[in-house]
């Protein structure tokens, strides 16, 4: 592990890398501070960009796009009260009225040492729990595997949906049907390509990121008439106030760090919880945590209300990284497009990923952390001058963004027929999206869809054709209780919600 | 009776469901993989039904949580027009050249958008796309099709 890591300090601090953090850092703090872009869209707008480098820097800016767009989330809803992301809702509970009392910068102070905290202790646990699960998953057999692709899909799709579980299905299935058009991987007969040349490789996985996510964006904001720059015109971002905390703040923090770090972690490693509950989760626990006289205070302007969601999403974003290295199954919507963009370097995250590609693995980790110190000792004694992006008029913010989503898949492709496929998906999800079926359990089924399909195959082969390999296992039948359980739920819920 | 537009999409998903498995099903494969365990129609076929389930769930169980959009305060002609600049973008893109159809698109999204400061659509269309493309065709070594940029002897 030792020699892993010192291998990782050298790729991270190459030159290049260092650079590419950096860059990927304050992008994604600039895209993920403009209300309704988040994390995925920085992360797609990069991907064509990153295809040119190795893989190893190609994943570390776009980590650095990945932290940078947490923080940016979190700047926007300590500002405006405008989460950029929904893992940083519960930041704004107690972020934006410290900023309604002159205090925005010690509000921005605290989310950036609590998310540097966080992040350290959730590095921390990624380095030891990464290599030692990466050890354990070499047990997992095909029919694990496919039960553990559906228990991804089941649960991403029960989390993020927000009671719309049977909309996150379908859009699970058209993910997946998305994914299977093109030709066959074993026996190369195309499928669904309608005798269409454009189609026989399949539909890329940039375009479809770029379209549900970038694209479908801007036109929603659009559609929906929605100026999200409007509410910074109006506060006075040059006047931030202090970012220096007393002793009794950072006493308040110190002891809100670790529950929340260790909370937010586990959260995140679970598949489709992500750092939207663990800030929730961390919230509320603090909540409980605190004295009578503090807990007053929440929802006013709490520095323990603060710290507790900022330190869990940035810890559950670290943990959400171990199921990605080690398994290869992607966690979250976020994560699911970092695998994308794994495999389109021709690298397969998983149990082996950890002995045959050693310099990306520890390399992304040490990049991480990296990241989260330029968030530190750069983001934040640039906040006030970065905080202006936040004014930037919708009516430039928006072309820009169709300009560089249709760029990126033109520099891919050089052809119309992706841009004009581009275009049609991308109406076709500000459509859904308007009526709440969400986009990230398509996304990771989209990714998914390859994999499972193999893993399936493979199951199906074994046994004969039987689907006893869904219960022959115990770890199997336990995958697929879970599953059983969460559809279950999902169902008994919507049908208790209606009678009661 | 009043049907919600979530079932109505979830009927138009529960008919291209149905057509797409009926298309899983028009799958050729080879003859001595038709009896196989799984073969490559095997896994769309699972597909097309799960899509049959799910939309048809949606459709017979009631609505818990019911989207309410006020469909009058959508801003339908910006949208549209967006979606048409996009497309000419898409059709110009090849034939007039990178920079020109960019910088064009770029214009009229502005203008479409409300936007009326001259000097700032300028600057954040021409002078921004030759920028861009210099960083993509001259630094990293992108080629970038132009052939207008070619008739006038600015690109190779």
């Amino acid at each position: 592990m030792i020699e892993g890591i010192f291998i990782g300090l050298e790729t991270a601090f190459s030159l290049k890398n260092l650079m590419m953090v950096m860059i990927g850092c304050f992008a994604g703090t600039i895209i993920g501070m403009l209300p309704g872009l988040g994390p995925m869209t920085a992360i797609a707008l990069m991907i064509p960009i990153t295809y040119g480098f190795e893989p190893s820097t190609g994943l570390i800016l776009m980590a650095g796009v990945y932290y940078g767009a947490v923080f940016g989330g979190s700047t926007s809803s300590i500002l405006i009260n405008a989460p950029g992301i929904p893992g940083t809702v519960a930041t704004s509970f107690d972020g934006y009225p410290m900023a309604q009392q002159g205090k925005a910068g010690k509000a921005l102070a605290i989310a950036a040492y609590s998310s540097f905290a966080g992040g350290t202790i959730a590095a921390i646990f990624l380095l030891i729990a990464a290599p030692s699960l990466s050890k354990v998953s070499l047990a997992f057999r095909s029919p694990d595997y496919f039960g553990l692709m559906i228990l991804g899909l089941t649960a991403v799709s029960a989390f993020s949906a927000k009671g719309h579980f049977l909309k996150a299905m379908m859009m699970v299935v058209l993910g997946l049907m998305l994914a299977s058009v093109g030709q066959d991987t074993l026996s190369d007969i195309p499928r669904f390509t309608f005798q269409n040349m454009n189609l026989s490789d399949g539909i890329s996985f940039v375009l479809v990121v770029m379209a549900t996510f970038a694209m479908s964006e801007a036109l929603t904001i659009i559609f929906k008439a929605n100026d999200p720059t409007k509410v910074a015109k109006q506060i006075s971002l040059s006047q931030l106030g202090s970012i220096k905390l007393d002793k009794e703040e950072t006493k308040k923090m110190v002891t809100t760090i670790p529950r929340s770090s260790i909370l937010g972690f586990i959260i995140g490693v679970l598949p489709g919880a992500g750092s939207t509950i663990a800030s929730f989760l961390a919230y509320g626990m603090e909540r409980n945590f605190v004295n009578d006289e503090e807990k007053q205070k929440f929802g006013k302007g709490s520095i323990n209300g603060l710290a507790a969601p900022e330190t869990a999403n940035n810890a559950a974003c670290s943990g959400s990284f171990v199921p990605l290295l080690t398994l290869g199954i992607p966690g979250s919507g976020t994560t699911a497009v970092m695998l994308g963009a794994l495999l389109g370097f021709g690298i397969q995250p998983g149990p082996r990923l950890y002995q045959t590609n050693p310099e990306i693995f520890w390399s992304v980790i040490m990049s991480m952390y990296i990241g989260m110190v330029i968030l530190l000792i750069l983001n934040l004694p640039l906040i006030p001058y970065i905080a202006r992006v936040l004014a930037t008029p919708r009516t430039f913010l928006i072309p820009l963004i169709l300009f560089f989503s249709v760029t990126g898949i033109y520099l891919m492709s050089f052809n119309n027929f992706d841009i004009y496929m581009m275009i049609g998906i991308a109406v076709i999800a500000t459509i859904l999206r308007l009526y709440d079926f969400p986009m990230p359990p398509l996304i990771l089924a989209f990714v998914l869809g390859g994999l499972m399909e193999e893993n399936l195959r493979r199951s199906l082969l074994i046994s004969d054709g039987s689907w006893s390999f869904l219960w022959d296992r115990p770890l199997t039948l336990v995958i697929m209780f879970t599953i059983i359980m969460i559809v279950g739920w999902q169902i008994f819920k919507s049908f208790w919600k209606k009678k009661s | 009776m009043k049907i919600s537009p979530s079932k109505i999409i979830s009927l138009l998903f529960f008919i291209f469901s149905g057509f797409y498995l009926y298309t899983a099903h028009q799958i050729q494969v080879f003859t001595f993989d038709e009896d196989a365990a799984f073969n490559a129609k095997t896994f769309p076929i699972y597909l097309g039904y799960a899509g049959l389930v799910f939309s048809a769930l949606y459709i017979i169980l009631p609505e818990t949580k019911p989207s309410n959009v006020d469909l009058k305060v959508l801003d339908y002609k910006k949208t549209i027009t967006l979606v048409i600049l996009m497309i000419l973008y898409g059709l110009t893109i090849l034939r007039i050249g990178y920079f020109l159809s960019t910088s064009i698109f770029l214009v009229l999204s502005y203008i479409v958008l409300g936007e009326r400061k001259w000097i700032w659509i300028f600057i954040l269309s021409f002078p921004f796309v030759a920028i861009f493309m210099y960083l993509l065709h001259g630094l990293l070594n992108i080629y970038l099709r132009d052939p207008f940029l070619q008739l006038i002897g600015v690109m190779g």
